[in-house]
């Protein structure tokens, strides 16, 4: 079972509810998808075993075969390639800019000339370990690159199907968010109850149902701000599955890169109900 | 006229908030939310839609039944498993880069325009108020971003305003770049938690890159005050400006629930410290 964690607004408790679901079930892997940001390492400290580097295929022209008939530049989407033609004097050349190149290879396949190859382009890195019996994966996105999706792919190229697997993913509604759910077959979305936690839980409601993903509610620091989250999600039929109540000795452990269920024990019991919920749930589904 | 984005790594670190307050305090500017996929700013500022426009960005293919011989040419060059085994494409995974068009033997696959969102130039009590909406599950956050800022921009030439205040979505990726380019001041918000200063870190690199100047706030400092020593000595050492610490107060919550912005909402220490600020940034 792959469970993903999400959310429409930022710092709504993610990666607290990954971290410690994580650490209170058995054989579990966990995914930090969030590559511009990742934060779980910071909870389980895992022991890097290995490193890869993540890349995108761009384009290399060998200037002797080109002769900048601009087909390149005419069938790439995302303005990627241009070219400066011949002068009569001056050979012509073609320009690459690699952070606007989606590495779909239609430059390399459609040129005449068979003069474009692709090379890879160090995107970000993927590291795997181990924490606490925990499988750990997470990628980190090179800062000043543009493109996180084909990083999250490659995180979640090492999902062990053997394994219950946890994806942290990334805020928003936007492509890195579907990279990181698309796999899951439940998303745990977290909010919090305030106008900004409601308003985005819409937004990440209406992704969830467009992209057929069932999904369920977690409230943290359900005591603070309103009770709209709550109607929404009544009057939506969407499933409440935990709540967590402000507590300033809960702020002060995630400041401290403690997880939470490492000092308030009773909270493992608490994310194994959640687990064996999102179980029922979906074995309801299945009928 | 100076642009100045409000941006933080981690999300949920108070940037909307203090970017409404900045709404209330400075004068003669236009406000943008670059948030786009998870946009929040107009529940504080209350805007009255002036001028409602489609945001039209990229393509996405599609297979026209009566032509396609289901041949699997298509199947085979694309890189985004955007073509299922029934030939139909799925256009949530289509990036549009109109590879399968060209390669498909019988010319089934024709590229239609794609509406990837929104966008909206309002008006607040505040002055004008530039915002989106990205369509469900659509990518392009980057280009719609880009748009926007250029709306604001010419706004703000048009009536020659001061400042064009943005504020700008979590991460260090496509759209928080395209918030970042070519302002003169980036102010950062974290809190006083180890992710806060590991993505504050990241999200000051990705500034420098772009040769922004960042300044720096602290938002509920006082959770706790040795990580704030921890996040000022990291600024200290990185040549960045600590502006102002912002104490953890509950009236936040309850302004956001008023629909109103902190400064309006209370009076006392945290709207001071907001105020100096704002004084610190506007400079």
């Amino acid at each position: 079972m792959i469970i993903s964690v999400a959310s429409g607004k930022g710092g709504t408790g993610k990666t607290t509810i990954a971290v410690n679901l994580a650490l209170s079930l058995r054989n579990v892997q966990l995914l930090d998808c969030d590559v511009e940001e990742p934060n779980a390492h910071i909870f389980l400290k895992p022991e890097i075993k290995e490193t890869f580097s993540a890349f995108i295929p761009i384009p290399e022209v060998d200037s002797e075969k080109c002769n900048t008939c601009g087909k390149c530049r005419e069938v790439c989407a995302y303005h990627a390639i241009a070219v400066i033609p011949s002068n009569g004097e001056t050979k012509g050349s073609v320009l690459v800019f690699p952070h606007l190149c989606h590495g779909c290879g239609a430059c390399s396949l459609l040129c005449p000339q068979k003069a474009i190859k692709e090379v890879h382009k160090e995107i970000g890195i993927v590291e795997i370990g181990t924490a606490k019996g925990i499988q750990f994966v997470h990628g980190k996105l090179n800062v000043g690159e543009v493109m996180s999706p084909p990083l999250i792919r490659q995180v979640e190229d090492r999902i062990d199907p053997t394994k219950t697997v946890i994806i942290d993913a990334p805020p928003g509604t936007s492509c890195p968010v579907i990279a990181a759910v698309k796999k899951s077959d439940y998303c745990i979305l977290v909010t919090e109850p305030t106008p900004f936690g409601l308003n985005d839980l819409v937004l990440a409601v209406e992704v969830l149902r467009k992209i057929r993903i069932p999904f369920g509610v977690v409230i943290n620091r359900s005591d603070i701000g309103d009770d709209k989250v709550d109607k929404y999600c009544q009057g939506n039929k969407i499933p409440i599955l935990l709540r967590i109540p402000f507590d300033k000795g809960i702020a002060l452990l995630y400041s401290r890169g403690i997880p939470l269920v490492q000092e308030k024990v009773e909270y493992k019991d608490k994310f194994r109900k959640l687990f064996d919920c999102i179980n029922k749930l979906s074995v309801l589904k299945a009928k | 006229m100076k642009q100045i984005v409000v941006i933080s790594g981690k999300g949920g670190t108070g940037k909307s908030v203090l970017t409404a307050s900045f709404a209330t305090l400075a004068k003669n500017k236009v406000m943008v939310d670059c948030d786009v996929d998870a946009a929040d700013l107009h529940l504080l500022l209350h805007p009255v839609i002036k001028e409602r426009h489609q945001f039209r960005s990229g393509k996405k293919a599609v297979i026209d039944r009566k032509l396609c011989t289901g041949c699997g040419s298509c199947i085979a060059v694309c890189r985004f498993d955007a073509v299922s085994g029934g030939f139909a494409i799925d256009p949530i995974s289509c990036e549009g880069c109109v590879l399968c068009s060209h390669i498909c033997p019988t010319g089934a696959i024709t590229m239609e325009e794609n509406l990837a969102g929104e966008y909206f130039v309002s008006n607040t009590k505040y002055g004008p108020f530039v915002h989106a909406k990205l369509g469900i599950a659509e990518d392009n956050s980057g280009k719609l971003v880009a748009k926007i800022r250029q709306v604001a921009k010419e706004i703000a030439e048009r009536d020659k305003l001061d400042y064009v205040i943005i504020d700008g979505p979590p991460g260090i990726g496509c759209p928080v770049i395209a918030s970042l380019s070519g302002v003169d001041c980036a102010v950062v918000v974290t809190e006083p938690t180890l992710s806060g200063l590991h993505d504050a870190k990241r999200v000051i690199e990705v500034a420098g890159h772009f040769k922004v100047p960042v300044k720096l706030v602290v938002n509920k400092y006082d959770l706790n005050e040795e990580m704030t020593g921890a996040i000022e000595n990291f600024c200290g050492d990185n040549g960045v400006t600590v502006i102002g610490k912002i104490g953890f107060d509950k009236a936040v919550v309850e302004s956001m629930v008023a629909g109103k912005t902190i400064v309006e909402y209370c009076d006392g220490g945290i709207k001071e410290e907001i105020v100096n600020i704002w004084g610190k940034v506007a400079v």
